[in-house]
């Protein structure tokens, strides 16, 4: 961290993962930064468990966070967080980052899989979330996010989600919403007055040959195979509970990679 | 060229088949979200800030050269609905028999040998525009409209609606639709000089998961 300015805080968190020969996955990199702290918790197999836990509240307005991780070539890594990230406003009117940046070799392996994203009222959060495969490489993300606590008008909130599979663009979605988003986004077209929207996305080489056949899950949730090697599971709810468990059942047929 | 190609590319009875979709207006009425002039305004207004800027982006960018397949790549990374995505081919591949016949180029021939079973409608509303002498912010004018006049007339259809308020609702978007070209082909610019990341990538999630829906119905009056 360099350290809190007068426009908010900077955080860098930093993690790789590698093969350690023997079976399992080496953390060789772990770097934590200010707010962003993360910790390994028990493997689960081969796979590396690494829990980002918030060391203080944030995103604030001002503040900029990113947080990079890398998986290499036969590595599997599990990134998940011990609670939900909370957008809050800040001292200064503008508007807070968090900028997500997710590299996956060959044959390696990622699951992104934090707590909801919830943009408190008055917040103003910018967040990008940019994973970058390789044509061999499988990833699980998921991403939810709450507009409003309990009962209250959401923060503005901007998210977009870019996944490249072997250079490829295979998903490419930015949704805006709260105070000062386009007009509409409460609307028919977008959210409806839905609270909660998250999008899962598996990318497994094997899609491109055995592609998954798309599945409506209702008027408000669907199972769409991408143009690529990926299927994404799209879904607005009422609250986070409600879409959680819409996107748990969803990918339940995925589970056991 | 002519400017009044534009009159002639954004005229609802240019025979390029739009008539047959609703732009997503068929399965938000029948899941009670779409009810009334104003609740269709509100819709259209949600369209034309997300799938109408990014149709707009890559038609402009279209018009500024930007490389057909390449757009037409990031068309299919920023339209997940594989129904939404085979609607959009559908569409480009009639509109591209029209335009050939209105404004035949070797540009047009080229993209129908490349995508034979069609390319993004939008990315061929952008060829079509620059082979008819059309200006980026003209494309984007055009397909920025349809985004939102598309689910409109299908309204009017489904609901019985008055035509007379669903074309209030869509006078009153005319000053969003301003801006929304603006946005398109300053995107577009960035497009050229950047490379197609730089498109906006503006969704709805119930436009992409309502197409889904709509498409498993065993009957529905329009084809997306």
């Amino acid at each position: 961290m360099d350290g809190v300015t007068a426009t908010g805080v900077r955080a860098d968190a930093r993690i790789v993962a590698r093969a350690d020969g023997r079976g399992g996955t080496a953390l060789p990199v772990l770097d934590s930064d200010g707010p962003l702290a993360l910790r390994r918790t028990r493997a689960d197999g081969a796979r590396a468990k690494v829990m980002l836990v918030g060391a203080m509240s944030g995103p604030l307005g001002g503040d900029r966070f990113s947080l990079t991780a890398s998986v290499a070539e036969g590595a599997r890594l599990h990134i998940g967080s011990a609670a939900a990230t909370l957008a809050l406003p800040g001292q200064t009117k503008d508007e807070a980052r968090y900028d997500v940046r997710l590299d996956v070799a060959d044959g390696a392996e990622l699951h992104w899989l934090p707590e909801q994203l919830i943009s408190a009222r008055g917040s103003d959060l910018k967040v990008t979330t940019r994973a970058e495969l390789a044509a061999g490489a499988r990833l699980v993300l998921r991403e939810e996010q709450v507009l409003g606590r309990a009962g209250e008008e959401p923060g503005r909130l901007t998210s977009r989600l870019t996944v490249r599979v072997a250079g490829r663009t295979v998903l490419d979605q930015e949704l805006a919403s709260g105070p000062g988003a386009p007009g509409g986004w409460d609307g028919p077209a977008v959210l409806a007055g839905h609270r909660a929207v998250g999008q899962l996305v598996v990318v497994r080489p094997e899609f491109a040959e055995h592609p998954v056949e798309a599945r409506p899950l209702g008027e408000c949730a669907a199972l769409i195979p991408l143009a690529g090697p990926a299927v994404l599971v799209s879904a607005v709810a009422p609250d986070a509970l409600r879409l959680r468990r819409l996107l748990d059942e969803a990918i339940a047929p995925f589970n056991g990679t | 060229m002519a400017r009044a190609a534009l009159l002639v590319l954004a005229d609802g009875r240019f025979p390029a088949g739009g008539h047959a979709h609703s732009g997503g207006a068929e399965a938000a009425v029948k899941a009670g979200r779409i009810t009334s002039a104003a609740s269709l305004e509100d819709f259209c207004r949600g369209r034309l800030h997300t799938a109408g800027l990014v149709a707009g982006a890559l038609a402009a960018a279209a018009v500024l050269g930007v490389d057909p397949a390449e757009l037409d790549a990031a068309a299919d990374a920023r339209t997940p609905s594989p129904a939404l995505r085979a609607a959009a081919r559908r569409l480009g591949r009639q509109l591209l028999r029209a335009a050939r016949a209105g404004w035949p180029s070797p540009e047009l021939d080229a993209l129908a040998r490349e995508f034979p079973k069609g390319a993004h409608q939008p990315v061929v509303l952008g060829l079509a525009a620059r082979a008819a002498g059309l200006g980026p912010d003209d494309a984007a004018y055009c397909a920025a409209y349809e985004s939102v006049s598309g689910p409109a007339t299908a309204t009017v259809r489904l609901l019985s609606l008055d035509p007379f308020d669903a074309t209030g609702a869509l006078a009153r978007l005319a000053p969003e639709l301003d801006r929304v070209a603006d946005r398109a082909v300053e995107a577009a610019r960035r497009a050229a000089a950047e490379g197609t990341d730089a498109l906006p990538a503006a969704s709805g999630p119930l436009l992409e998961v309502g197409a889904q829906w709509h498409a498993a119905w065993p009957v529905r009056l329009f084809a997306s």
